[in-house]
């Protein structure tokens, strides 16, 4: 493997482990402040990446679907926080498993009635469909780029504003202890709609701006889903931290394993779970 | 999980003799409806035996039915079927000792890392199987012939034959019921339930909590394997879909529908839970969407599950035994 063909997979593997850290940071800070497991935060990521296709062949302009598909997640997100998931908070794990589960497939349905089985694809936005070349035959696609730093951005603002804004210290303090926190005077009640309806809102972002490097089908958020969890397992439940390396580990791990081991490319990343988690239960930055 | 009571019991004896009477004269779809039923609730029965019996919600129990499943479709010879007498001991002791190695390092958590542990394991089954060539890939594997029963080179019983197949599911979902009580009333038994309602303190008195949980594991794990295997031999076809966590999702279900609070819960909401499957499937194509809200009313609702609708005990009593 010369040189030039690992740095186009590293830059790959940190752009995959970028968007995932878009999603899973959503749902390790909803299970650290509402105490609520989510399995259907893989079909706001599915959501997204089908109102990217839906504006997108609409309007046939990229940004558009950017800025009006992110607070139709946002509000979604809200209503099924303030309509449903509100009542899990004293519930078991068990409880929010089944309705969450119960969400998906509805979701799925919904999709299925509304755009069919098929796989659609959304084209990359004109402004990015440029290519770096590297050799004669090999080049980057500039979009790949734009969405590291799309990504990259974003980790910088959530970096911001959880460590240096008072919105940041309720969440750092709720995740640590919600009833105290609460007792303090602040509505819990109100931070847990938001973070809920902000973790919706990533991860339909993350679904559009990957919508036109890979193909939308049915299931679409449940695979990313389960790599998610992975994520939020290796890096410790409720660390945003911890969800940052990990996702960019499995990123990595995912990329080169396909790669390196393509007979068992999906079971890389599994492969890696089970090692940290023989050394660390808890995960990476995991409170035991 | 309490014993039934004895009311129950006869009711119980009752319904397993009406259920014997069926193959006289229900057609082959129904009959072969009800295996399938019977089959699941063996597989819910597993999974109930975590989930109420240690506290353990395994979110990937999927797993071990499709690898029993598999085992058994990719061990038969192509030419003939393979006799029972090693081909089930081999298909169980495979499913409890994969078991044992998952549960190895899932048993190490709790909670939440647990349920997701075991989701991410029971995935990594699907996609090794999905992407494997040696497994037939996303097609799966069909397989020639069913396993044969022989005693001395004769045919003893056989199971191609759909009522025969449908008596054996009946004995064995019986006998799988009666293993859990026997299991359950054992001193690791005991043990076991007293984790499921005080880990530290069973840790302080001195037991291997960690081996407990994971031995039942592995017993839930083969017990699940018991259930793809019969799965496999009924329609002769396993594919990925047998791992999907949609699966270990469903029979996660029928163990809320039931109820947790009963050694039946699992048993009920297995033909609860696959009869309204099928009279929804019957009316539409989304019939998932209606499952979907089927799903969450049943969570938002019934607590108890349905086994829990014909519970008397006043609730002051539940909160002072929970």
């Amino acid at each position: 493997m010369d040189w030039l063909f690992f740095l186009i997979q590293v830059l790959n593997g940190v752009q995959y482990g970028l968007l995932l850290f878009l999603i899973a940071s959503g749902l390790t800070l909803v299970f650290g402040i509402l105490q609520v497991i989510n399995l259907a935060h893989g079909s706001f990521y599915m959501v997204g990446a089908y109102l990217a296709f839906w504006l997108v062949s609409q309007t046939g302009n990229f940004a558009i679907a950017v800025v009006a598909g992110v607070p139709l997640a946002v509000l979604l997100g809200f209503l099924i926080e303030r309509l449903m998931i509100r009542f899990l908070y004293e519930r078991d794990h068990l409880t929010q498993v089944l309705l969450t589960y119960g969400l998906i497939l509805i979701f799925n349905e919904a999709q299925r009635l509304l755009f069919g089985s098929d796989v659609h694809g959304v084209p990359t936005p004109a402004l990015f469909t440029a290519s770096i070349p590297l050799t004669d035959n090999l080049q980057y696609p500039v979009y790949r780029i734009v969405v590291s730093v799309i990504c990259l951005v974003l980790v910088a603002i959530m970096a911001l504003v959880i460590q240096k804004t008072r919105l940041g210290m309720y969440i750092r303090a709720g995740s640590t202890n919600r009833e105290m926190v609460q007792l303090l005077g602040v509505d819990m009640s109100r931070l847990s709609t938001f973070v809920f309806a902000a973790g919706a809102g990533l991860a339909a972002l993350a679904g559009i701006i990957s919508a036109p490097l890979s193909s939308i089908y049915p299931g679409i958020g449940e695979n990313i889903l389960i790599v998610c969890f992975v994520i939020v397992v290796i890096g410790g439940i409720g660390s945003i931290k911890g969800a940052f390396i990990a996702a960019l580990l499995v990123g990595l791990a995912d990329t080169f394993g396909k790669v390196l081991v393509p007979e068992f490319a999906s079971v890389a990343v599994y492969a890696v779970m089970a090692v940290i988690l023989l050394w660390r239960p808890q995960g990476l930055f995991g409170r035991a | 999980m309490e014993p039934a009571p004895r009311l129950v019991n006869w009711l119980l004896l009752a319904a397993l003799v009406a259920l014997a009477f069926i193959p006289q004269f229900a057609d082959r779809y129904h009959i072969q409806l009800l295996t399938k039923i019977m089959t699941m609730a063996i597989f819910a029965m597993s999974l109930g035996l975590l989930v109420s019996g240690v506290g353990l919600v395994s979110l990937g129990h999927a797993a071990f039915f499709g690898l029993g499943a598999y085992l058994l479709a990719l061990l038969s010879p192509a030419g003939e079927g393979a006799a029972v007498w090693w081909i089930l001991p081999v298909v169980l002791a495979g499913t409890t000792a994969a078991a044992f190695l998952i549960g190895a390092l899932a048993v190490r958590t709790s909670g939440v890392y647990f349920i997701m542990l075991t989701l991410a394991f029971g995935q990594m089954l699907f996609y090794l199987f999905h992407d494997s060539k040696f497994a037939g890939g996303s097609d799966g594997r069909f397989m020639n012939f069913r396993p044969v029963v022989t005693w001395m080179g004769d045919d003893l019983i056989s199971l191609n034959d759909r009522p025969t197949l449908f008596y054996v599911t009946l004995v064995l979902m019986a006998l799988s019921y009666l293993a859990i009580g026997v299991v359950m009333k054992a001193p690791f038994g005991r043990a076991v339930l007293g984790i499921r309602v005080n880990e530290s303190r069973m840790r302080a008195l001195g037991f291997n909590t960690y081996l407990y949980k994971l031995v039942a594991f592995a017993l839930a794990g083969g017990m699940a394997g018991l259930a793809g295997f019969i799965y496999a031999t009924q329609y002769r076809v396993v594919n990925p879909a047998l791992f999907h966590w949609r699966e270990s999702g469903l029979v996660l279900m029928m163990v809320i529908l039931g109820g947790l609070r009963s050694r039946l819960g699992p048993l009920v909401g297995a033909f609860a839970l696959v009869l309204l499957e099928e009279a929804l499937q019957s009316l539409t194509d989304h019939w998932l969407m209606a499952m979907g809200i089927f799903v969450i009313a049943v969570v938002l609702l019934l607590p108890d599950g349905l086994t829990g609708l014909f519970r008397r005990k006043p609730k002051a009593a539940e909160a002072a035994d929970a």
